[in-house]
């Protein structure tokens, strides 16, 4: 079972930070983001990357997107 | 078009893009806008609210066409990517607020985050104060966020709502139109003029626009961010758009070096003064209400354009806020801060902390 966060409707820089904690404090697994805009979306797979968790995949949801990172 | 949208969010593309526009604003200096101003949004739009009659600093008067071209030139990227997105609602009396105390905090310096970029690479040492000032402020700021701080969540709104900022910029534009500059008239229609100073000197209106679309589109579709990359550094370690702003830099002295625009020394620098206290605490304020809002100046002009309506709200913010810079005597001029400017500072750093303080969500 992943994780979620709901960073939709937030601006830079709660995406990405909301994001860094859950890769924190779960170390490993699969996390699922939700995010509404495409800088948002490019920031949290920049931020994935440099962590070194994986993108598996970024599915259209509404009008954001939904990210799933693992590790 | 997917590879388009890759180009522009990897580093090489966010380079590019800096220094288009590192070389392109010293070419707007030779064309005719003031020196070190070859872009700068806190003096443009302080120049707008001067060209709209909100403030009647007669030397900074003019509806400058780059601003307007930011915010369409963005429109015109968020369109063309399917990135247009109406959206508002996260606290815009407080994103108002510190439009209005960020502008107060650029004009004690005499310059936004761009301008203080250009300054350097034209030789102005104060610029140098004004950088730490700005990193400074910025880090700060993440004290705030790293503690919970949030303006809270926007919400998707209509379609009106996001165009409502582009749709008063193709207003101002046809104002420029309907009402241009008459010889030596210090008013044209509904628009006031400069005859002198740093509001009379100014590029080709078409050249001007242009230079703004272009930049707007670019800036949109890569999010350059001054504030961001000094934050995104101090947060994360994350050096993606520092990297633009640094080729910002660099090409911006290297072209000014070539059309002799370079002038280092820190005394009679062009619209600048060099009371360093007050060059860092003015971009202190700046920096902190910028990090604060959640983007720089020129990223809130872009973010206006893909229809962030709370962006908006923060543009309207530094223009009223230049018209109170004025009215009120808190803004600088080439000879030193102005008689209220040491006020308006500590009262915009007591709102920033004020609003930092207590706009947090509880941690989980």
């Amino acid at each position: 079972m992943g994780y979620t966060v709901d960073a939709r409707g937030l601006s830079c820089p709660q995406p990405v930070m909301m994001t860094l904690d859950a890769i924190k404090r779960y170390g490993s697994g699969e996390i699922e983001v939700m995010v509404d805009t495409d800088t948002s979306k490019e920031n949290v797979i920049r931020l994935a990357q440099s962590q070194g968790w994986h993108v598996i995949s970024v599915d259209p949801d509404g009008i954001g997107y939904k990210i799933k990172i693992s590790k | 078009m997917a590879l388009g949208t890759g180009f522009f969010a990897s580093k090489k593309g966010i380079i590019t893009v800096g220094a288009i526009i590192g070389i392109l604003a010293p070419i707007l200096q030779k064309l005719g806008n003031p020196k070190n101003m070859g872009i700068c949004v806190a003096c443009m739009e302080r120049d707008i609210a001067g060209a709209l009659g909100l403030h009647r600093a007669e030397v900074v008067q003019y509806m400058r066409p780059e601003i307007i071209g930011f915010v369409l030139g963005s429109l015109i990227a968020a369109l063309i990517f399917k990135e247009f997105r109406p959206r508002a609602g996260s606290a815009p009396i407080v994103r108002f607020f510190l439009g209005v105390f960020a502008m107060i905090g650029a004009l004690v310096f005499l310059g936004c985050p761009w301008r203080a970029l250009l300054r350097l690479a034209g030789g102005d040492g104060n610029a140098i104060l004004g950088i730490l000032g700005l990193a400074a402020g910025i880090w700060i700021g993440t004290f705030f966020l790293k503690s919970g701080y949030s303006l809270g969540r926007t919400q998707g709104t209509y379609s009106s709502v996001g165009w409502l900022m582009p749709l008063t910029m193709m207003a101002f534009l046809a104002f420029l139109l309907i009402f241009p500059q008459e010889q030596g008239k210090p008013k044209s229609g509904i628009l006031f003029y400069s005859l002198q100073g740093p509001g009379a000197q100014h590029a080709p209106l078409l050249i001007s626009l242009g230079v703004g679309l272009l930049v707007g589109f670019l800036a949109q579709r890569t999010r350059f961010c001054t504030m961001g990359a000094i934050r995104d550094l101090i947060l994360f370690r994350q050096i993606h758009l520092l990297s633009g702003v640094i080729a910002l830099v660099i090409l911006a002295f290297v072209t000014n070096l070539i059309l002799g625009q370079f002038s280092p020394g820190f005394k009679d620098q062009p619209i600048a003064h060099n009371m360093h206290l007050w060059n860092f605490l003015g971009m202190l304020l700046a920096g902190l209400a910028f990090c604060l809002a959640g983007g720089c100046p020129g990223r809130q002009l872009f973010l206006a354009g893909e229809g962030d309506g709370d962006a908006a709200v923060f543009v309207w913010g530094m223009i009223v806020g230049a018209a109170f810079a004025h009215n009120f005597g808190l803004a600088s001029s080439p000879k030193g801060i102005g008689p209220y400017g040491i006020a308006g500072v500590i009262v915009g750093l007591a709102f920033c902390i004020f609003v930092g303080l207590t706009m947090r969500q509880k941690q989980q």
